[in-house]
C-alpha cells in the first residue's frame, strides 16, 4: 500500500533565517505530486525535510501510519550519486543488505529491468552515460519497494531528449510499483505531463502559493489546448507574484 | 613524440644506462679513484660473489623479514586507529591530539627507547620500521575518510545507515585511494628505517652490508647493498602500485 503525507506547520530556518514554511499540505496515497517553484523557494529544503535529511525547525510530516523505516522511502537526487566502486547491480541493492540474497537478486533484477537496464548489472557507473546513470538511481530508490519515493529535480541534469525518455520511464515506474511520488522540479511541461497534482512554493521563505489538480492524461500531449492553458496559468501565477509579491498564499 | 611506440620501461632505462655509461667510461680513463667511486663492473662483479656466496640472499631475508613484520604491524595499527579515529568524531577528538603529537618526534628519535626497552636485536628494529610505516598510512586514511563525498553520505543517511555500515560501505571504500597512497609513503618511509635500524646495529641484512663495506673500506660492497636495497623496494612498490591499481580501478581518472 502505498503511503499518503501529512505536513503541518513545516517550517525550516538556516542560521535564523527561514528558508521555508510554515507548510500544511495533505497529499493522497499513490498520486504523483509535482512540488515546482523558482530557486530559492525551498523545493528541496521541503523534500530533505521530508527524506529526514534535515530537521525540521519546526511542524511535523506524518509519513503513512507514521511507523515508517528508511527502506519504505526511496530518494532520488537531483545527481545520480552512485557509489563509483559498484557495479550497477551492487548499487542497485545498496539498501538492499536486510534481505536474503535470492530475494535481494530479484528485487535488483526486477528494477533494472523496469528502468530498462537489464543487460547493464555488470557495468560501472564511470561506463554509463548520465542519463543511464540516473536510471541506476531510480533503479536503487524502487529496488526495496518503497511506499514513498522522493524525487528531487532527478532529470534536471539531463540532455532534453533522455529528460523526455526519462519521464516516460518514471510514469511506467509509478505504474509499475504503485508507489506514492514527490517531484521536485522546476520545470512546467515535467510538472504537468507526469503529475496528477501541481503544488506551486515561492520564496524565501517558501510558502504555498498554488495547488492544482490539472487532470491531464499521463503521459499528457504537451501541444493540446488543456495543456497549453494550464501551462500559461502557471506562468500567469509566477508573473502576478513578481508584479505583487505581498500576495503571498492568496491563490 | 619521438618515442611513441617504445615502452615506457625501456624509456625509464635510458638515463640510468646512460650514467652508467658515463660512470664506466670515467672509472676507466682513472678520473675518479676506485677508493672513493669503484666502476660498475666491479660493484657487479661484487654482487656476483655475494650471490654465489650466499651472502646476498641471506642479507635480502633479513631484511625483508623485519620490513614485513614492521609493514604489517605499522600498517595495521595505522588502519586500526585511522578508521576508529575517520568514523568517529569522539574517537578522533580522543586520540587524534596525541597521534599528531608523536608524529612530531622525528621517528629515528625513538631508537633509544626502543632498543632500552625491546633490546638490540630483532623487536627494536621491527618496531622502528613499524613506526615509519604507521603515520604516512594513518594520515591518508584519516583525511581519505573525512573528504569522503557529502553527497555518498547522505546516500547512506536516506537507506538509514548506523556510523558502522556507513564506514563499511561508504567511507572505507571511498578512501581507498588515499589508503593506497599512504601504503606507498609507508612502505618508502620502512625501507628507510629498516636501512637505519640496520645500521644502528645489526649482524646480517643489507643494512650491515652497508656498514660493514664502510668499516672495511669496500665502497663496491656499500654500493653494491645500496643498489639491492634500490631493487627490493622499487620491486615491492611496485607490487603494491599494481595491486592498489586493481583496487581502485573504478576511479574514472585519466590515464597517466
Amino acid at each position: 500500500m502505498p503511503y499518503p503525507l501529512r505536513i503541518e506547520g513545516l517550517e525550516k530556518s538556516f542560521a535564523g533565517q527561514p528558508v521555508l514554511g510554515p507548510i500544511d499540505l495533505d497529499l493522497e496515497a499513490g498520486a504523483i505530486t509535482a512540488i515546482i517553484g523558482r530557486s530559492g523557494s525551498g523545493k528541496t529544503t521541503l523534500l530533505r525535510c521530508l527524506g529526514g535529511l534535515e530537521q525540521p525547525s519546526g511542524g511535523t510530516i506524518t509519513i503513512g501510519d507514521g511507523k515508517v523505516t528508511p527502506k519504505d522511502i526511496g530518494y532520488v537526487f537531483q545527481e545520480p550519486r552512485l557509489m563509483p566502486w559498484l557495479s550497477v547491480s551492487k548499487n542497485v541493492g545498496f539498501g538492499l543488505a536486510a534481505l536474503p540474497k535470492p530475494a535481494r537478486k530479484t528485487a535488483i533484477a526486477e528494477a533494472l529491468d523496469v528502468v530498462g537496464l537489464a543487460g547493464a548489472d555488470a557495468l560501472l557507473p564511470k561506463q554509463l552515460s548520465g542519463g543511464m546513470a540516473q536510471r541506476v538511481a531510480l533503479a536503487r530508490a524502487l529496488a526495496p519497494h518503497p511506499k514513498l519515493i522522493l524525487l528531487d529535480e532527478p532529470f534536471s541534469a539531463l540532455d532534453p531528449f533522455t529528460r523526455e525518455q526519462m519521464q516516460d520511464h518514471l510514469l511506467h515506474l509509478h505504474a509499475h510499483y504503485g508507489a506514492t511520488m514527490v517531484l521536485i522540479t522546476h520545470d512546467m511541461d515535467e510538472a504537468l505531463s507526469l503529475a496528477h497534482r501541481v503544488i506551486v512554493l515561492d520564496g524565501p521563505p517558501g510558502r504555498i502559493i498554488g495547488d492544482f489538480k490539472p487532470e491531464l492524461p499521463h503521459p499528457a500531449d504537451r501541444t493540446s489546448v488543456p495543456f497549453f492553458n494550464w501551462k500559461r496559468r502557471l506562468t500567469d501565477l509566477f508573473s502576478h507574484r513578481q508584479r505583487e509579491p505581498e500576495n503571498a498564499g492568496s491563490v | 613524440m619521438a618515442w611513441r611506440g617504445i615502452p615506457r620501461w625501456v624509456v625509464g632505462f635510458a638515463v640510468p644506462v646512460l650514467l652508467l655509461g658515463i660512470w664506466q667510461g670515467a672509472s676507466g680513463a682513472g678520473l675518479v679513484s676506485a677508493a672513493i667511486l669503484p666502476s660498475p663492473l666491479l660493484v657487479i662483479n661484487t654482487l656476483v660473489t655475494m650471490a654465489q656466496s650466499g651472502e646476498m640472499a641471506e642479507a635480502i631475508g633479513a631484511t625483508s623479514y623485519r620490513m614485513a613484520l614492521g609493514f604489517v604491524l605499522g600498517a595495521g595499527a595505522a588502519t586500526v586507529l585511522g578508521g576508529l579515529c575517520g568514523a568517529s568524531a569522539i574517537v578522533r577528538a580522543l586520540l587524534d591530539p596525541l597521534i599528531q603529537a608523536l608524529r612530531s618526534v622525528p621517528s629515528l628519535a625513538w631508537v633509544p627507547l626502543f632498543i632500552l626497552w625491546l633490546g638490540i636485536f630483532e623487536a627494536s628494529k621491527i618496531t622502528l620500521v613499524a613506526v615509519g610505516v604507521f603515520f604516512p598510512v594513518y594520515l591518508n586514511l584519516v583525511s581519505g575518510i573525512a573528504n569522503v563525498d557529502r553527497k555518498l553520505l547522505e546516500v547512506g543517511r536516506v537507506h538509514g545507515f548506523s556510523p558502522l555500515r556507513r564506514l563499511l560501505r561508504i567511507q572505507l571504500p571511498a578512501a581507498l585511494p588515499a589508503y593506497v597512497v599512504g601504503l606507498r609513503g609507508g612502505l618508502g618511509l620502512g625501507w628507510m628505517f629498516v636501512a637505519a635500524a640496520e645500521l644502528l646495529g645489526a649482524t646480517d641484512g643489507l643494512g650491515f652490508i652497508l656498514d660493514d663495506g664502510e668499516q672495511t673500506g669496500r665502497p663496491e660492497r656499500v654500493l653494491a647493498a645500496l643498489l639491492l636495497f634500490g631493487i627490493c623496494g622499487k620491486l615491492t612498490d611496485w607490487a603494491l602500485a599494481s595491486g592498489g591499481r586493481r583496487l581502485v580501478a573504478w576511479q574514472d581518472i585519466a590515464k597517466a
